[in-house]
């Protein structure tokens, strides 16, 4: 599967792209001109048309909900409130499925990155015996899979359902994240290395634990924040696999709120209609403050994580 | 280093059987010199064994009975029944179409505009600018699938949405998004755009920097536009790494979306947004038919694979890069 043959693996893409080529300024032709403001106005409206949904949620977080249902939320809050956010808070649903969340994302990364980097390590010796085959059993599971129905039996066959088991287990390990662990191994850990650490009596363990995994922390912070965000992220699983509330973790927490409109959190589900109107607009208002809250910390995080994530992209494309 | 030395030892000489029993022997000592690299892969190996392989002999059940006394093994054989019932319910044409559709929708839209976007920002002058932009359009994807679904239901609400605001302002009537069949697809792919394409698009300009600068040089040198050298340096710059990943888009043609069609349901718009995955999850989770739906499932992982050897198939004649 080679795509590139690249030289700057390792490299960060970013230094790479910022090479790239001598600015172009005195020989800029009229065509360039029109070109640049035509490319930078088109990436404008991108970047518009991702921002300003966002930028939306967050300022109808804090509006009141009557100036939203007026069509006078466009630029600025209107009418302060943190009503949304006091009730989030007040929600146990909520704070039981960040928990539950906080505890699949640490079992499940500790899981499944110690499973990759072990696997993909074995996978990039060229001296291992059957490596081709094995590797092969690996790849055929990208392209085909015993779908969703026998999943769910074997996971019921195990006695996994409704544990935090059945959550983390089942996609613990993806098969493209062990090809760019495998690919970072071979391009950075030379095999000049591993028979001079040999000569001295290392064995593989040793090699592995001593040398390799101290020298391969850009690839561990990558596989890491992948399966942060993906287990953070992850819904269907405790989908099918939980069915017990008190275990769902707070995306599904969130499917239900969001989505399916369980409006139980605003307690006035009776009453007379102008009462349930004001339940509704209540809990429109906790949906806007729910999306804040649960992408918030993502989003924070972000601009840490966009060195390892560009640099992951990398590795892969060049596999 | 000792791995070396009796393979230099073994004379060219030597007659076909004993050598083929010294490099027997050979192996075997080379295997179980590696014992701990095999210890290594172990945990891996038994996932795989465990939640792939596992559910891929599970498969059989399509052309089976399955019942959960008698477990994959010994259910009894009823051949391609359930096969038969699918394709001739009336959901078939209906659940077949929407998959098709909106992944067929969703490749042509969605699968060229990360190229563009990469092209673009690659051409930016100043570099802020260009981490800028890479950082903002890229960030939708580290948004939960539900969140994002969630965004619509609430930006698209009929009465106090958004864009339902602003078609007021005006002056037109609002629109239930979701909950109209007309709007599914739309809606779908807009939305995949909208989360995906900055992330799709960092590979492209991965692919793009690794293109020698002294092509573009060169190309200025001679007077070509920046039109031009996109066409003739950037784009054939990154065809490799193009038809790769539409190889792979291909490959998952029908399984991408899924989990996205499922929150994006509503009785309102069931008629376009069943997918044969939904459909799957319909009839054998929250209905336990499980043998009648494990025979739709593989009818989809059929009918991708197919897809996928047959697209392959084509680059290799075209000369492109392929897969294997």
């Amino acid at each position: 599967m080679s795509l590139t043959t690249n030289p700057r693996t390792t490299e960060s893409p970013t230094r790479a792209v910022i090479q790239d080529r001598p600015k172009q300024t005195l020989r800029d032709k009229y065509g360039d001109r029109a070109f640049n403001i035509t490319a930078t106005a088109i990436l404008l409206l991108s970047i518009l048309a991702v921002v300003y949904p966002l930028y939306f949620i967050v300022i109808a977080s804090v509006s009141d909900p009557n100036a939203i249902y007026e069509g006078k939320v466009w630029l600025f809050p209107s009418g302060v409130t943190l009503e949304g956010y006091q009730r989030i808070f007040a929600d146990s649903r909520i704070w039981n499925g960040l928990g539950n969340t906080l505890i699949y994302t640490v079992v499940g990364t500790a899981i499944s990155v110690t499973t990759i980097l072990c696997g993909a390590y074995a996978l990039s010796r060229k001296d291992m015996p059957g490596r081709k085959i094995l590797m092969l059993l690996f790849v055929i599971t990208m392209f085909f899979d015993g779908g969703l129905i026998t999943k769910y039996l074997v996971v019921r066959d195990l006695g996994m359902l409704n544990t935090v088991w059945a959550v983390v287990l089942p996609g613990a390990v993806g098969v493209w994240n062990l090809i760019i662990a495998r690919s970072f191994f071979e391009h950075t850990i030379p095999n000049e290395l591993r028979e001079a650490a040999q000569m001295d009596g290392a064995t593989d363990f040793k090699f592995f634990f001593k040398m390799v995994l101290p020298l391969s922390k850009p690839l561990i912070m990558l596989m890491i924040m992948i399966h942060v965000v993906a287990q953070w992220n992850s819904f269907f699983d405790a989908l099918i696999f939980l069915n017990d509330d008190s275990k769902y973790p707070l995306q599904l927490v969130l499917r239900n709120i969001l989505i399916q409109s369980d409006v139980s959190s605003t307690g006035t589900t009776g009453g007379d209609i102008q009462s349930y109107a004001a339940a509704q607009r209540i809990a429109e208002l906790t949906k806007y403050a729910m999306i804040v809250v649960s992408s918030l910390p993502l989003m924070i995080a972000l601009p840490f994580m966009q060195k390892h994530f560009t640099k992951g992209a990398m590795i892969g494309a060049v596999k | 280093m000792s791995r070396t030395i009796p393979a230099l030892r073994r004379r060219p000489s030597a007659a076909p059987l004993p050598q083929r029993k010294i490099s027997f022997s050979l192996r075997l000592k080379k295997i179980s010199r590696a014992w701990q690299l095999y210890v290594l892969l172990a945990p891996a190996l038994v996932y795989i064994a465990v939640f792939k392989y596992w559910p891929m002999y599970g498969v059989q059940i399509a052309f089976k009975n399955y019942n959960p006394a008698d477990g994959f093994t010994d259910s009894p054989w009823v051949g391609l029944t359930h096969f038969i019932r699918f394709v001739n319910s009336y959901q078939f044409g209906q659940v077949l179409g929407n998959t098709l559709w909106i992944a067929v929708l969703g490749l042509l839209v969605a699968f060229p505009i990360p190229i563009i976007l990469a092209l673009l920002v690659n051409q930016l002058q100043s570099e802020r600018f260009k981490k800028f932009t890479q950082t903002v359009l890229y960030s939708p994807a580290f948004i939960s699938t539900v969140v994002v679904v969630g965004i619509m239901f609430v930006v698209l609400s009929p009465r106090s949405g958004l864009v339902n605001n602003a078609i007021q302002l005006a002056g037109g009537e609002p629109i239930f998004f979701m909950g109209s069949a007309e709007w599914f697809r739309p809606i779908y792919v807009i939305s995949d755009v909208w989360q995906n394409a900055g992330f799709s698009m960092i590979v492209y300009l991965a692919a793009l920097a690794a293109i020698d600068p002294a092509l573009h040089d060169a190309a200025k040198v001679d007077g070509a536009s920046k039109l031009q050298r996109i066409r003739h340096i950037d784009l054939p710059g990154i065809m490799p790494v193009v038809t790769i990943l539409f190889i792979l888009a291909i490959g998952n043609l029908l399984n991408v979306g899924f989990e996205k069609a499922l929150l994006m349901q509503t009785p309102l718009n069931l008629s376009n947004s069943e997918i044969i995955q939904t459909y799957v999850y319909h009839a054998g989770l929250q209905q336990a038919q499980f043998s009648y739906s494990a025979a739709i499932g593989l009818f989809n992982s059929v009918l991708n694979l197919a897809l996928l050897l047959f697209f392959n198939t084509v680059a290799r004649r075209a000369n492109q890069a392929t897969l294997w």
